[in-house]
C-alpha cells in the first residue's frame, strides 16, 4: 500500500501548480518565438531539398512513395525530436544552473517535481509546434496524401513528451553543459538515423531491425508515415500504445534525477 | 507570538552536520538576525525554514506548521530572498514581479496592483519594463525583495541581502527593511557584516560550525561578553604578558593578534588607560565603543574574516 501510494505520488506533479511553470515559459516565448522557431523549420527543410530533390532522383520508389513522399513524415518526426530534446537538455540546463529559476520557483509554493513536468510540458508544447508547422510545409508541397494527417499533432505530443523526458534525465545526470554532447551522438543521432527514417529498416539484417523496434522514434515515424498516405489500421495501436507504456515507465526518472542533483 | 521554533535543528551533508542540534525561536514582528562567518551553517538555517532543505533531525516548525508536513501552505506565506540572485533575466522588471505573482495564483489585476505599488515603493518605477539585465546590481537586489513581498508574505528571509553590494546601496537596502520592520513585518536575516545585524537585528543568534554560540539582543550580548569600551594597544609582542599582569583587575578580557592586543574593559576604561600611558610599554593605543565583532572574536577566537588572533583569555 505504502509503495503503491508513493508510486502514484509521481505522476501528482501533474497539475495546476506545473501548468504555471509552463506558462513562465510560454510567457518568455512569446517574446522569443521568432528565432526561437524559424531555425527548428528552416533546418528541416534543407534535408528535405538535399535528400529528396537531390538524393531522391537517384532512389527508386519506396512501397509506391517517392522518395521525397518516404522521409518526409520522418523529417516531421525528427524535427519534432530535435525540438524537444534541445529545449530539455541546454534549455533546461541553463534555466536550472546557470539562471537559478529553479530554485527561485521552489521557493514558491511549487515544488521541484512540479518545476520539472511544468519543463516537460513545455519541451513538449515546442515539440509539437515545429512538427506541425514542418507538417503544414510539408502538405503545402504537396506531400501528404490524406487528411488522417490531420491527427499529427496527437501523435506529436508522445514524441514530444518521449523525448522531453530523455533529454531531462540527463539534465539531471550531466556535470556540464558540454556533457550534452553525449546525449546528442549517442541517443539522438542513432534514432535518427535508424528509426526508419530514411530507408526502409527490411534493408538492414534482422537483428538490427529487431533494435530498431526499441527506438521511441521508429514507432512515431510508423504512426506518422501512415498518417501521411492514409494507410490507418487498427495495427497503429500498438505503436501508440508502446509510446505511451514508454512514457509512463519513465515518468518518475527525470524528478528523482532533478531532486538528488538539486536538493542535498 | 512565535511564528518560527527550532528544537534540536540538525542538518548533516553526507555526515557532516551542517547544523548541529540547534534551539531557537522567532517572534512575530521582530528582525531576527542569524550572525556567522561563511560556512557557519546560517543559509542551511534558512533553507531549512523555506522548505528548500530537509532536515535531518530535530523538529522545525514555522508558522507553527512542521516543515516535514505541510511545505507548500508554509511556503505561501513567506517570502524569499536568496544569497544569489536568480531574477528571471529574459523577463523586465516588471515582469519579474507578474510571473513571481502566478507561481502564487494571484490573480493578474491584484498582481499588476502589488507590482505597481513595489516598484514604487523600491524606486524602480522608472526601470519597469527594462530588461533585468540592464540594470545595477543594487536594484536587482532591490527587485529581487519587491519580487519575495509580491504574494504580502508574513515573514521575510533574507539570506545576506547585501553581500557583494557597494556601502551606498548597502544602506539604501537597510533603510527599505527598516521600513519594512516598521510596518510590522517579521524579518529573518542571516548576514556576515556585523554592522548590518547591529543595524537591523532585534534579536541576534550567533553561529560557528553549526552551532549557536550565543544569543540575544545586540547591545545586550556585547554588554554580556565585552563591556562597553575596547582599547586597542600596539605593544612588541614579548611585552605583553608583562602589560596583561598589570592590568589584571581592570580588564574582562584579552585578545593578542599580532602586535595587537584587543582589552576589553570591565568597568573604568579611565584606570585602565592610566595604567597603559604609565607602563612604559605601549606604543600607541586608542580606545573605542565595542562592538559585535568583539563579541565573535571573544566566543571563537577569530574575526568574521577567518583571521585566527594568537591567543585569546578571560579573567572571569
Amino acid at each position: 500500500m505504502q509503495k503503491l501510494k508513493k508510486l502514484v505520488s509521481y505522476y501528482s506533479p501533474v497539475n495546476r501548480w506545473a501548468l504555471k511553470v509552463l506558462a513562465r515559459n510560454l510567457i518568455v516565448f512569446r517574446k522569443t518565438w521568432a528565432t526561437n522557431i524559424a531555425f527548428n523549420i528552416v533546418e528541416p527543410l534543407l534535408y528535405l531539398a538535399a535528400l529528396g530533390a537531390g538524393l531522391g532522383v537517384m532512389v527508386e520508389d519506396i512501397e509506391g512513395m517517392s522518395y521525397t513522399q518516404f522521409i518526409a513524415p520522418g523529417i516531421v518526426a525528427t524535427s519534432a525530436m530535435w525540438a524537444a530534446a534541445a529545449e530539455c537538455s541546454y534549455d533546461s540546463f541553463v534555466r536550472m544552473h546557470f539562471q537559478k529559476i529553479y530554485h527561485a520557483i521552489v521557493a514558491t509554493p511549487i515544488n521541484l517535481e512540479e518545476v520539472v513536468v511544468g519543463e516537460l510540458l513545455y519541451g513538449t508544447f515546442k515539440s509539437v509546434l515545429s512538427g506541425t508547422v514542418i507538417m503544414g510545409v510539408i502538405a503545402a508541397l504537396g506531400l501528404v496524401l490524406s487528411p488522417w494527417a490531420l491527427f499529427t499533432p496527437v501523435v506529436l505530443v508522445l514524441n514530444g513528451l518521449v523525448f522531453s523526458q530523455i533529454a531531462m534525465i540527463w539534465t539531471g545526470i550531466v556535470p556540464k553543459i558540454d556533457n550534452f554532447a553525449y546525449f546528442f551522438t549517442l541517443i539522438v543521432t542513432p534514432m535518427f538515423l535508424f528509426s526508419e527514417v530514411f530507408f526502409p529498416l527490411d534493408v538492414l539484417p534482422q537483428i538490427l531491425q529487431q533494435l530498431a523496434w526499441l527506438l521511441p522514434l521508429y514507432h512515431v515515424v510508423a504512426l506518422l508515415r501512415a498518417l501521411t498516405i492514409g494507410l490507418v489500421s487498427a495495427e497503429l495501436i500498438y505503436h501508440v500504445m508502446w509510446l505511451i507504456i514508454f512514457i509512463l515507465l519513465i515518468f518518475p526518472l527525470p524528478q528523482l534525477l532533478m531532486r538528488r542533483r538539486l536538493i542535498k | 507570538m512565535i511564528v518560527v521554533e527550532a528544537q534540536s535543528l540538525q542538518k548533516n551533508y553526507n555526515g557532516f552536520p551542517a547544523v548541529a542540534g540547534i534551539d531557537f525561536k522567532i517572534h512575530r514582528g521582530e528582525c531576527f538576525g542569524i550572525l556567522g562567518p561563511n560556512g557557519a551553517g546560517k543559509t542551511t538555517v534558512v533553507a531549512m525554514i523555506y522548505c528548500f532543505l530537509p532536515i535531518s533531525g530535530g523538529k522545525l516548525t514555522v508558522l507553527g506548521k512542521d516543515v516535514t508536513l505541510e511545505p507548500r501552505s508554509i511556503k505561501t506565506k513567506l517570502g524569499v530572498v536568496p544569497q544569489e540572485n536568480n531574477l528571471d533575466l529574459e523577463l523586465t522588471v516588471r515582469e519579474n514581479l507578474l510571473v513571481y505573482a502566478g507561481y502564487y495564483g494571484i490573480c493578474r489585476s491584484e498582481a499588476q496592483k502589488r507590482a505597481k505599488e513595489l516598484l514604487h515603493f523600491f524606486g524602480l518605477s522608472t526601470k519597469a519594463d527594462q530588461e533585468v539585465e540592464q540594470i545595477s546590481g543594487g536594484m536587482k537586489r532591490r527587485l529581487t525583495i519587491a519580487r519575495g513581498l509580491i504574494h504580502t508574505p508574513e515573514i521575510l528571509i533574507l539570506d545576506e541581502p547585501t553581500t557583494g553590494l557597494d556601502p551606498q546601496s548597502r544602506r539604501l537596502i537597510w533603510e527599505h527593511l527598516r521600513k519594512l520592520k516598521k510596518r510590522g513585518l517579521t524579518l529573518i536575516l542571516t548576514t556576515h557584516y556585523l554592522e548590518e545585524a547591529s543595524q537591523l537585528g532585534d534579536e541576534l543568534i550567533i553561529m560557528d560550525k553549526g552551532k549557536i554560540l550565543e544569543e540575544g539582543k545586540p547591545l545586550e550580548l556585547i554588554k554580556k561578553q565585552v563591556g562597553a569600551k575596547v582599547v586597542e594597544v600596539e605593544i612588541s609582542p614579548g611585552q605583553s604578558h608583562a602589560l596583561l599582569g598589570t592590568l589584571e583587575n581592570l580588564i574582562s578580557g584579552y585578545q593578542i593578534a599580532g602586535n595587537t592586543i584587543y582589552l576589553f574593559v570591565a568597568e573604568d576604561e579611565n584606570a585602565a588607560v592610566e595604567l597603559i600611558n604609565s607602563s612604559g610599554y605601549v606604543q600607541t593605543y586608542r580606545v573605542r565603543p565595542s562592538n559585535l565583532e568583539d563579541v565573535f572574536l571573544k566566543l571563537t577566537g577569530r574575526g568574521l574574516d577567518y583571521a585566527e588572533t594568537e591567543e585569546t583569555g578571560f579573567i572571569l
